[in-house]
């Protein structure tokens, strides 16, 4: 232990702890002692955390509060599906198939956000979270009107007008059906990916954020003209960051869609957008850890207060109230602090201090 | 006292999310009852789950749909014989929602399903339905995605296609109009998919479609650029397929700017004569393909139509007459298959993929209804023509 520093400890502790939760949760999986709903709920919620990661490295890491995040999650769903059905005959072998659609899926979505990066990196502030905003609308009504489809001779692509104007040959396959989306997609995510590209996500951003480049990002964070004046880059390192999370997303976009047999581009709208980025503010800002917590509690709750019907939302949005003013206020954090003071041995309590930290 | 106040709060949310797991652990341990083995030996009625948009922008047909099948299984549950538990979960019109609302019905111990209302949650649900092998009589979600390559999901509606050609063949063996305008909602499935069959068989029947528009969720509150492009092309009918809330829009402007061309609506069109503030006047004249009429004075309809006023102080539209019929067709399909109760899901599931195809059901949305092995559902859509402030059958 006393080898590591006090980043690469946090690290380890934040590895542990995903991979403990996937360990418990495959063990009673195997028992049968989880409920079909929970069951369920366990893609998206691998979706989700990835989702808020990758929003922390722009919001929280980055600094810049961004909008649009759902934007890229739907390239990356609607690539990656394409992809997966496209190469349906090419790669028989699902995992491999599947590994591929994310790679596809991750890599449209980071040339996405490459290029809305590049013009709305120059914006600052209220400016930068107007304009992702925008960006993330634009992606939904584009998708609304697309139609794709697939036969012998390849992809057939169109625009604003209808599927039948694909000219597929016979045995072609409308995939993308303009606003109707994509149906009938072949469930191919299973919780051990979602668990796999977790672990993916976190090793890609807590080895950026204690990079190099990670500390010129933070730098451009915390004082940009300080920054500057010592000769960082300031477009490259946004640009990282940005499309870095934008690519993540993606990735989390193909594996979210190939967990349900039908997705739509309306459902990755400005509320989706919102949705993440209360995860990442209620998981701490910077604080990857955080994030996967709040995710994945703020995915399980509103299933959780079904029995109270009509008034769920009422219920979840009081909660939301009251977590934020818990985490918020700094009794309870000074009790906390004091408990683990009290129960954590000195040598510990270090490593924990480092934690909070990354 | 603020640290006192802020240990009390962590108290309560830590009561809060312990008293909702031990909610969750309780219902899984039905659960492996319901998906494997046979159910508790006292259970005496079939467990019958669906989901629908009870909150939200589409709540109106999930609602209706819920309050129809209510009705239903509480009429059914008086006669004795079959008995019904009826349990229908919120989807909010979004299929990762549908598909949690599934799994709670699934922990709940669901034995036949009525899939779900509308139909992009209905191609979610229906995939898992196929999948865990449990039997799904859906009675709105009209898209052909939803039963495509299932054998054991079923509609109780039209399916959209069905609909869109009905309506083209319809409105050239009536000749009821020569120009024919389309309006209809681009981001909605329901009517662009009646839209591209009534185009392709349009295009079939040589019926010349002078003017094609289209509106988005965001935009269905102004129709004078559509209005005016059917207007400058001539057109002497507009084909609506869409629900009425727009529809009801549509006619009041196009009387505002003098123009008055038929108009021939679907079953989405029900309804327009009982919302709320809208000229029932504008409506006059007004064609549409419908299978429930809730002014009809056959029986069983004037009783369920009396019955849902009394309940829910609203004119049932066609929503809550297909939520009625589903159950009454899972009764006589029951019947006739001999299920009991005791039957593991899966298990009725295979006598219901037999039986479906050869059951021959009368209803509210029409008599003498089949189905074919696919799913999909036979019978006749009703011409109906709103006249003096009330439905009119055209034939």
């Amino acid at each position: 232990m006393k080898i590591m520093g006090k980043a690469s400890r946090s690290k380890v502790i934040t590895y542990g702890f995903v991979i403990a939760a996937f360990v418990i949760v495959q063990l009673l999986k195997s028992s049968g002692n989880i409920s079909s709903s929970l069951q369920g709920q366990l893609v998206p919620i691998c979706a989700y955390v990835v989702m808020a990661i990758s929003l922390n490295l722009t919001v929280g890491v980055l600094g810049e509060l961004s909008l649009g995040h759902a934007g890229f999650m739907s390239v990356g769903a609607f690539t990656g599906v394409v992809a997966c059905i496209s190469l349906e005959s090419i790669i028989p072998f699902t995992i491999l198939r599947m590994t591929v659609s994310i790679i596809i899926g991750a890599f449209s979505a980071g040339v996405a956000g490459t290029l809305i990066g590049i013009p709305v990196l120059r914006l600052e502030g209220d400016y930068l979270a107007i304009v992702t905003l925008a960006f993330g609308e634009i992606i939904k009504n584009i998708t609304n009107c697309l139609y794709v489809g697939v036969d012998k001779a390849g992809l057939h692509v169109n625009f604003l007008t209808d599927a039948t104007s694909l000219n597929l040959s016979e045995g072609g396959r409308v995939i993308i059906d303009g606003p109707m989306g994509i149906s009938g997609i072949t469930k191919l995510s299973t919780f051990t990916m979602g668990f796999a590209l977790i672990m993916v996500t976190l090793f890609i951003v807590l080895n950026l954020i204690d990079s190099r480049s990670g500390r010129a990002i933070m730098a451009l964070r915390d004082n940009r003209i300080a920054a500057e004046s010592v000769g960082i880059h300031v477009t490259k390192y946004k640009l990282m960051a940005f499309a870095t999370s934008a690519a993540l997303a993606g990735a989390a976009g193909t594996l979210y869609a190939m967990n349900y047999s039908t997705i739509i581009a309306s459902k990755f709208g400005f509320n989706t957008s919102i949705l993440i980025l209360v995860f990442v503010v209620l998981g701490g800002l910077g604080n990857i850890r955080g994030s996967i917590i709040a995710a994945t509690v703020l995915t399980i709750l509103p299933e959780m207060l079904r029995q109270f019907n009509n008034y769920r939302m009422v219920i979840y949005a009081i909660v939301l109230i009251l977590i934020m003013l818990a985490t918020n206020d700094d009794n309870l954090k000074g009790f906390l602090s004091n408990l683990r003071n009290r129960l954590l041995p000195s040598n510990l309590r270090k490593g924990k201090k480092g934690a909070e930290n990354g | 006292m603020k640290k006192i106040f802020c240990v009390f709060i962590s108290f309560v949310l830590i009561i809060g999310l312990m008293s909702g797991c031990g909610g969750s652990d309780s219902a899984s341990s039905g659960d492996g009852n319901a998906t494997g083995k046979n159910e508790e030996p006292v259970a005496v009625a079939f467990k019958l789950g669906g989901t629908g948009p009870l909150t939200g922008g589409a709540a109106i047909y999930g609602n209706a749909a819920k309050n129809g099948a209510q009705i239903a299984v509480e009429e059914i549950n008086a006669q004795g014989g079959i008995q019904f538990e009826l349990k229908y979960e919120d989807d909010e019109h979004d299929a990762e929602k549908a598909v949690n609302a599934y799994n709670k019905l699934k922990d709940w111990g669901i034995q036949i399903s009525l899939g779900s209302v509308t139909s992009t949650p209905g191609v979610a649900t229906s995939a898992e339905t196929f999948s865990d092998r449990i039997f799904a009589l859906t009675p709105s979600a009209s898209a052909t995605a939803v039963i495509e390559g299932k054998d054991n999901v079923y509609q109780m509606c039209f399916a959209d296609p069905n609909q869109g050609s009905a309506s083209a063949q319809y409105i050239v063996d009536k000749k009821l109009g020569t120009k024919i305008a389309v309006i209809y909602k681009n981001d909605d499935v329901y009517s662009k998919g009646i839209y591209n069959t009534f185009a392709s068989k349009a295009k079939e029947l040589n019926l010349e479609i002078v003017s094609t528009t289209t509106f988005t969720e965001d935009s269905q509150t102004d129709f004078s650029v559509q209005l005016a492009n059917a207007k400058s092309n001539g057109a002497d009918l507009i084909f609506l397929p869409m629900y009425y809330t727009p529809a009801s829009l549509i006619l009041q402007q196009a009387k505002s700017i003098g123009y008055a061309p038929k108009y021939f609506g679907v079953d989405g069109m029900d309804g327009i004569l009982t919302l709320e503030n809208f000229d029932t006047s504008l409506a006059e004249g007004v064609m549409l393909l419908t299978p429930f009429n809730a002014d009809s004075t056959d029986e069983r309809t004037v009783s369920f139509v009396k019955k849902y006023k009394e309940l829910f102080n609203e004119t049932p539209n066609q929503f809550a007459a297909d939520g009625y019929d589903c159950v009454y067709a899972y009764k006589e399909a029951l019947e006739t298959a001999g299920c009991t109760p005791d039957m593991s899901a899966a298990e009725i599931c295979e006598k219901m993929v037999e039986i479906f195809p050869d059951i021959t059901f009368d209803g509210l949305t029409g008599e003498g209804v089949t189905w074919a092995a696919t799913g999909e559902v036979s019978k006749s859509p009703k011409g109906m023509v709103i006249e003096n402030g009330a439905y009119v059958g055209m034939d």
